[in-house]
């Protein structure tokens, strides 16, 4: 049982640092502000909810779990109302690159 | 181990691109991503209360000083970009590098096997402070004296930053003006974010007796959230000359210190608590500190008076 | 009795591994980010550590059996926000105080 929970792990954190990889591969190639910043946040997010998947398979006790949940959740709140506040500078000064 | 070795080349050349940076706001950018990685380190050193002091003080609170200083070093860019050292002040800053370097790894490579530490001691005596966290006992019991100094010190820089205040707006209000815009952007988060960071602030105050947290780090949470309230234009800082926020201020490091002074009576010494009501007398002095610590902190972000109050 | 303990350590060598790769992939990104020409770019190093470095403590809490590295997280979290929120107040103040 275990060990289906690792195997688990193991595919939920290897998606997760890949989309992480995906959005690095975003921030270095696409052109403009804007879109590297959809890059970092969406793929950056995603990686994260995946890999908090991942250790939720091994989390021991529900407390910790929910921690971990909890800890997605602000940092996709945190990521999604700030990141709007970059792309509002970066469509600004985008007018004048 | 192979980890180790690319978070600190990781956090080597973030700091050397930090220095090497032109720009202030760049330098500030940087600094901040080093410190937030610099959290790393201290969880892999199993630090993780330094940790968060590093992810919420070192790094967090000091990058919006750093901000607020650059913003008002905002004029002198451009002179200070022309201006180069002679080489005889670089050659004498790098031998200074180099020489403090050598020192820092001569005593690293150099320790003594086994490390010479009190923890154990520490660790044995724990049971009579009532806490489980050996670093919030040694910081609210061992030492307790220089957790109030220390406080006092954080009070000295605020009444520093406050000297700096302008004649004419003296006593006034600190920071610029935000204004509020009801469906922005800013408002938004600000109404997102504070809540839940007020929660989590207190949280971590309240864990750190059994666990990794305290005061210093709830307290940086909570004057981080207040400054974000501020900038969103949704709270505004109250004239320095109020009475509430004075006593605000000086009611974490007086009722340590009160308490330090009936500990002759109670238990024998400044400081000393007697062993059934450590835990409480612990508690009645970390809750003031703490919000004395969070309106200051967020004080010295605020920086000096700059408005003159309204009459 | 032994493979239990031999799929431990396999099990932390492999959460260090990817903490390792996603802070390889932050660093990446910081090369990017921190070499930006325009302010927009820089601000984005405060999200880029907001979400690896997040991912990169807790795969740390499991690997090391650190739980308070999780709280640490959570702290992150909140003050990668709060600088970014500073960072785009400095940039900006003008015209976010308009938005």
């Amino acid at each position: 049982m275990s060990s289906a929970l690792d195997v688990l792990t193991i595919l939920s954190v290897s998606t997760g640092a890949f989309f992480f990889l995906a959005g690095t591969v975003g921030l270095l190639r696409f052109p403009d502000a804007l879109s590297r910043l959809h890059a970092l946040t969406k793929a950056d997010n995603l990686g994260l909810g995946l890999v908090v998947l991942g250790l939720l398979f091994q989390a021991e006790g529900f407390p910790v779990a929910l921690k971990l949940v909890g800890v997605w959740l602000l940092a996709l709140l945190a990521g999604a109302t700030v990141t709007q506040l970059i792309a509002h500078i970066a469509r600004m000064r985008g007018s004048t690159m | 181990m192979a980890f180790d070795i690319g978070l600190v080349t990781l956090v080597l050349g973030v700091a050397a691109w930090t220095i090497g940076a032109r720009e202030t706001f760049a330098a500030v950018v940087g600094f901040v991503a080093y410190g937030l990685l610099l959290a790393l380190v201290w969880v892999r050193l199993a630090a993780p209360d330094v940790a968060m002091t590093e992810a919420a003080l070192g790094s967090g609170l000091t990058g919006g000083l750093l901000l607020g200083a650059s913003t008002r070093l905002a004029r002198t860019d451009g002179p200070a970009a022309i201006e180069k050292p002679s080489a005889i002040m670089r050659l004498a800053a790098a031998v200074l590098c180099t020489l403090v370097s050598a020192g820092l790894a001569a005593l690293v490579l150099l320790m003594l096997e086994p490390a010479p530490t009190l923890a154990p001691r520490a660790m044995a005596n724990i049971a009579a402070t009532g806490l489980s966290n050996p670093v919030t006992a040694v910081l609210m019991a061992y030492r307790a004296i220089d957790t109030l100094l220390e406080t006092v010190v954080l009070l000295l820089a605020l009444v520093g930053v406050w000297s700096l205040a302008r004649d004419r707006v003296w006593g006034g209000l600190p920071g610029p003006y935000h204004r509020a815009d009801p469906h922005g952007l800013l408002t938004f988060t600000a109404q997102i974010l504070v809540p839940i960071g007020i929660l989590i602030g207190i949280y971590i105050f309240w864990v750190g007796s059994v666990a990794p947290g305290g005061e210093f780090q709830g307290a940086t949470v909570l004057a981080a959230m207040w400054i974000i309230a501020s900038m969103a234009g949704l709270v505004d800082a109250p004239p320095v000359t109020r009475r509430w926020l004075r006593l605000a201020l000086i009611a974490g490091p007086a009722l340590f210190f009160a308490i330090g002074l009936a500990g002759f009576a109670i238990a024998g010494g400044f400081l000393a608590y007697p062993e059934s009501h450590a835990k409480l007398l612990i508690l009645m002095i970390e809750v003031p500190v703490t919000l004395s610590i969070a309106t200051t902190l967020a004080l010295l972000v605020a920086g000096p008076p700059e408005r003159a109050p309204a009459r | 009795m032994l493979r239990s303990s031999e799929r431990c350590t396999a099990m932390t060598d492999f959460l260090l591994a990817a903490a390792g790769f996603v802070l390889a992939t932050v660093a990446l990104g910081l090369v990017r980010i921190l070499r930006g020409p325009d302010d927009a770019d820089r601000i984005m190093a405060a999200q880029l550590l907001g979400t690896g470095g997040i991912a990169a403590m807790l795969l740390l809490a499991q690997a090391m059996s650190a739980p308070a590295a999780v709280d640490v997280a959570l702290i992150l979290a909140l003050l990668a926000a709060f600088v970014t929120v500073a960072f785009v107040k400095r940039v900006d103040r003008s015209e976010m105080d308009g938005a």
